[in-house]
């Protein structure tokens, strides 16, 4: 996609806007629109890729949990709803800056095209921020794929997550799974003040078999969106140094509207991860 | 129709998106978020799953009709998604028919 909207090396040095010789306009393209729709197809026939890329791994979920319900009911308490809704928050939100992006770049307004872009990226840092917290926390105690799975420290995990959550009901503190995930201490705090029995009342503390599969699809599918953000944020950076240079404008904003599109795909899978993994029970 | 005025205002930039219609549509996107997220506090049973999948694809729709311009856009880029996603559809149906055909082997297996 890159290559096509690159201009000739020669084009720049006499840079002159006259048919045929703008710089932004390939010389196999007939005009801007023409450049426009053809870069546009392209673009959308890889999202279909994507699409067909994720929907392996969503063909993996759907199978066993319709084969093996019980692991999945098991594993979503592992998951923190409120950084999971919180992240989805952060991810529209970047997608509202980047839509206004590509309207600012439209209308020729370079100054408000920078600042959408720098906070679609920042959006998308705060995700992967996020995104650390959750992992982090399941890494340290033994919430891992089939295989490194550690049965009884995950247990041991679970028990201590309901005790904080039972504690902090009450109070109904808006960013407690934040305070939880990020902050292990507070949540022994909790679980020392919380009466064991209650705690472990509301959940058989026998986990089911095989839940480490849980993780590994959930990690999969995590993962792979988390690569897909990492890959968005190189894009947008790319977009944003070249509007910091001022190249887009009413004329030619065809890169701006493309990792525009690539970016609502990838807020467009978290839509369906969010509750596929989070919510569902 | 306001938005073909303020289209054809903007010569060679195509359609371009009036502020009202991106903030609605954010708007509408966290409404549904924490739609669903309320709901799963609710025991729903059976159609849980319909209902979470249901807020999903209105919220995807949204984002594809408005963020991503299809509505706008040339019909063609829009038939591909819904040929895609209509083979994805396809694809995990089948995959889950002939995978069901299969429990009963794996169970003997891996029995106690």
């Amino acid at each position: 996609m890159t290559t096509v909207l690159e201009p000739p090396a020669d084009a720049v040095d006499h840079a002159v806007h006259e048919q045929g010789h703008d710089p932004f306009l390939a010389h196999h393209f007939e005009s801007h629109q023409h450049q426009f729709d053809a870069c546009k197809l392209g673009m959308w026939l890889f999202l279909i890729t994507e699409v067909l890329f994720f929907s392996g791994l969503f063909c993996v979920y759907a199978v066993y949990r319709a084969n093996h319900p019980e692991i999945f009911i098991a594993g979503h308490q592992f998951l923190d709803k409120q950084m999971g809704a919180i992240n989805t928050i952060v991810l529209l939100f970047s997608s509202l800056t980047m839509a206004w992006g590509v309207r600012a770049a439209q209308l020729g307004q370079q100054k408000l095209l920078v600042w959408c872009l720098s906070l679609t990226l920042a959006c998308a840092g705060l995700f992967l921020v996020i995104k650390y917290f959750e992992y982090s926390a399941k890494i340290r105690h033994g919430v891992l794929w089939a295989g490194r799975f550690d049965e009884k420290a995950a247990a041991h995990y679970l028990a201590e997550h309901h005790a904080a959550e039972h504690a902090e009901t009450p109070a109904g503190g808006g960013n407690h799974g934040a305070a939880h995930e990020a902050s292990s201490p507070a949540a022994h705090g909790d679980h020392a003040h919380s009466p064991e029995g209650d705690a472990a009342a509301p959940h058989d503390p026998a986990l089911p078999k095989n839940l480490g599969i849980f993780f590994s699809i959930y990690f999969a599918l995590t993962g792979l969106h988390g690569i897909h953000i990492l890959a968005g944020m190189g894009a947008i950076g790319w977009v944003l140094w070249r509007s910091v240079r001022g190249d887009f404008g009413p004329r030619y904003y065809g890169p701006v509207d493309f990792v525009g599109l690539y970016w609502h795909l990838v807020d467009l899978i978290w839509i369906y991860l969010f509750p596929l993994l989070y919510l569902i029970h | 129709m306001t938005d073909h005025a303020h289209a054809e205002d903007h010569g060679d930039a195509g359609h371009v998106m009036p502020p009202s219609i991106l903030i609605g549509t954010f708007l509408a996107l966290v409404g549904l978020t924490i739609l669903t997220v309320g709901s799963s506090y609710f025991p729903l049973g059976s159609i849980e799953l319909f209902v979470a999948m249901g807020i999903a694809t209105v919220k995807a729709g949204l984002v594809a009709v408005y963020f991503m311009h299809l509505r706008y856009d040339k019909p063609l880029n829009a038939l591909l998604l819904i040929f895609s996603l209509g083979f994805v559809a396809l694809f995990i149906c089948l995959t889950l028919i002939d995978s069901q055909s299969y429990q009963a082997d794996i169970q003997a297996v891996t029995a106690p």
